[in-house]
């Protein structure tokens, strides 16, 4: 019992973390209709330059920020750089290109910063609270909880309720039509993939800490995990990715406990062949306005 | 056999020996070298087809050639302890073992495919090379992440005295290569490939053509999985084992950058292509280890990496075709179109 308390709490925490890298996934695939197979890499760039700033000032939030900014950068960079080379009517171009970012980034990563798992510090502590004698979430996986969640209703407020969010969506979903109506359409593609690229770079500087330590291939099962999940909550919705992150994170979190680490990512492939199998869609989907 | 398939296979045969032929102008690591590019050249084969023909990426590629490993080492090692003395029976059961485990693996990806579309099946395909460690750790024949040893395969006695193990083990690579490999070509080159670019180029017209597009997908994928087992099973009989950590995501990208340098599509361009993975990490990290110790050990491994990555933004921004598009840049000879079956583009890449 209190194994599955525990283990449920960690669950959670480690869902958190999916639910935002899966959003991100979202973000980019509202955007702009394509699933960014280097957001991984991409993400644990920005998480460098994280690690390389509170190395050089000693302040987390400083690496902080400068995560969130240097993947909005990336996102930018990218979307305006190596995927404008190639034709966008077909998803096959934008993900081989991807596929090549990820092989520059990661091992351009390895050759700067040497291949050795670089530990991280988180900003709280690790250490479980006990409730009665029961251990549960640590101060750090509190802190992840909260501020993931923060993130999320933030992003929710912008889309939902903002002037900017209104165009993002407008852009997306109705290009033609937005361009007439005066909205910027290629600059809301940008700011979509400036969102999604900075909101992975943070999920990835939240998941370092609690794992081997930093190194170009740390974000790789996040990505394919996070991947699981905005298929399981179906890619066009916001709401799925949080749900399913919470679910999956837990799922990961039980077969680990109760199983062994490495069935865990086997549990994941199977949860998403059985979902893609039955329902390609995710469980979470809108019916299909368009076949993009 | 009607006549343009006898010729390929005529060709495909010229090939081989020509291939054979050059193994004795190599040195033994080069024809270790060679026995690899085969292996890969049979998966590359079997993934251009499935990106060029049906438009569906596979990035796992590399699982379907650990299943080939796999299957080759589990059929291979129990024909031995079966019938002890034979050396060819063992490699016959591994190659059987290899075909039938990548082939029930690739029928239900296959499956999958086919109500998968483009970034979904790509990203089913990535999980699977993810697990792939875990899979081996949790399933006990795998044997964890030291892997299965497969059965050394001597040269027999009639050429021992004429050729090393290098060399017979590249014999054996370039063999069973040419058994992977010209069935995609005559399959590229007939109705089923016609039907595949029918998929690729409109799913509703395909159907309305009573061609179905679910059966053409899981198809193509299964038969492209059939020759990755076999490339897998080629790379166990050269190196006498299969372990998850050789089948990684950095083998699996480096098959998808074979496919694409050589051109989506192409067989011949998947032989450069599988060429290239094989010989330039090989050239670089050897100039690397002649700079200084830590710059060297920073590189090795990683420039190769960094240097495909880059070839293929180029590549697929600049040449879609990649190699095997270059000579048709050249004119054609008057007539040699009107012994193929019409050509629509094979590769989806040049379709402006």
């Amino acid at each position: 019992m209190d194994r599955l308390v525990f283990l449920l709490s960690t669950g959670l925490a480690r869902g958190a973390v999916l639910a935002l890298f899966a959003l991100s996934l979202v973000i980019v695939w509202r955007a702009a209709r394509v699933i960014n197979f280097a957001q991984a890499a991409m993400a644990i760039v920005a998480v460098y330059v994280a690690f390389a700033l509170t190395a050089a000032s000693g302040s987390y939030w400083l690496g902080l920020a400068g995560a969130l900014a240097a993947g909005a950068v990336l996102g930018a960079l990218v979307e305006r750089g190596p995927l404008k080379l190639v034709p966008r009517d077909t998803p096959l171009p934008g993900m081989i290109v991807a596929i090549g970012l990820v092989m520059v980034l990661q091992s351009g990563l390895a050759i700067a910063f040497g291949p050795d798992h670089r530990p991280v510090r988180a900003p709280f502590s690790q250490r479980p609270f006990l409730l009665g004698d029961i251990p549960v979430l640590s101060a750090y996986a509190l802190f992840v909880l909260l501020l993931a969640g923060g993130v999320m209703a933030v992003l929710a407020l912008l889309f939902g309720r903002t002037s900017l969010g209104l165009q993002l969506r407008a852009a997306a979903f109705a290009p033609e039509t937005s361009r007439l109506l005066g909205v910027r359409v290629p600059r809301m593609v940008t700011a979509g993939w400036m969102l999604s690229v900075a909101t992975a770079a943070l999920a990835a500087l939240l998941l370092v800490p609690t794992e081997l330590g930093l190194n170009p291939h740390a974000a790789d099962l996040l990505f394919v995990n996070a991947f699981a999940v905005a298929v399981v909550g179906g890619l066009d919705s916001p709401l799925g990715a949080l749900i399913a992150g919470l679910a999956v994170g837990v799922l990961v979190s039980l077969v680990t406990g109760y199983v062994s680490a490495a069935a865990a990512p086997l549990a994941v492939l199977g949860l998403l062949t059985a979902v893609l199998l039955v329902r390609p869609g995710g469980l979470f989907a809108a019916k299909e306005a368009r076949s993009a | 056999m009607n006549a343009p398939t006898s010729r390929l296979v005529l060709r495909a045969a010229l090939l081989t020996l020509v291939a054979i032929a050059a193994t004795f102008a190599l040195d033994p690591f080069r024809n270790y070298q060679l026995a690899t590019a085969a292996g890969c050249f049979a998966a590359v084969a079997g993934l251009t087809v499935l990106v060029g023909l049906t438009g569906q990426l596979s990035l796992g590629h590399a699982v379907l050639m650990a299943a080939g490993g796999y299957g080759y080492a589990i059929a291979s090692t129990a024909a031995a302890e079966a019938l002890p003395g034979s050396d060819a029976l063992p490699f016959l059961a591994g190659l059987g073992g290899a075909v039938a485990v990548s082939g029930v693996l690739g029928l239900l990806l296959g499956l999958a495919a086919a109500r998968l579309r483009g970034p979904y099946l790509a990203g089913l395909t990535l999980a699977m090379v993810i697990a792939l460690p875990s899979a081996a750790n949790v399933i006990p024949a795998l044997a964890g992440d030291q892997g299965r040893g497969a059965p050394f395969f001597p040269v027999p006695e009639a050429l021992s005295s004429l050729i090393a193990v290098e060399q017979w083990h590249a014999w054996l690579a370039i063999a069973v290569a040419a058994v992977a490999v010209t069935p995609l070509a005559a399959m590229r080159r007939g109705r089923a490939g016609l039907r595949m670019r029918a998929v690729l180029g409109d799913e509703t017209a395909a159907r309305l053509a009573a061609v179905d597009p679910a059966k053409v997908k899981t198809g193509a994928f299964t038969v492209s999985s059939l020759a990755a087992g076999l490339g897998g099973a080629v790379l166990a009989v050269a190196t006498q084992s299969v372990s998850p950590g050789a089948y990684g995501l950095g083998f699996s990208l480096l098959l998808v950058v074979a496919a694409v340098v050589g051109g989506l599509g192409s067989i011949g361009g998947a032989a450069a292509g599988s060429a290239i993975i094989v010989v330039l990490p090989w050239l670089v990290d050897s100039a690397a280890s002649a700079l200084p110790a830590d710059l060297g050990q920073r590189l090795n491994g990683n420039l190769a990496v960094l240097l495909f990555g880059a070839v293929v933004i180029a590549v697929t921004a600049a040449r879609p075709g990649g190699i095997a598009g270059l000579p048709r840049r050249l004119p054609r000879p008057p007539f040699t179109r009107n012994t193929r079956t019409p050509e629509t583009e094979p590769n989806q890449n040049t379709e402006r």
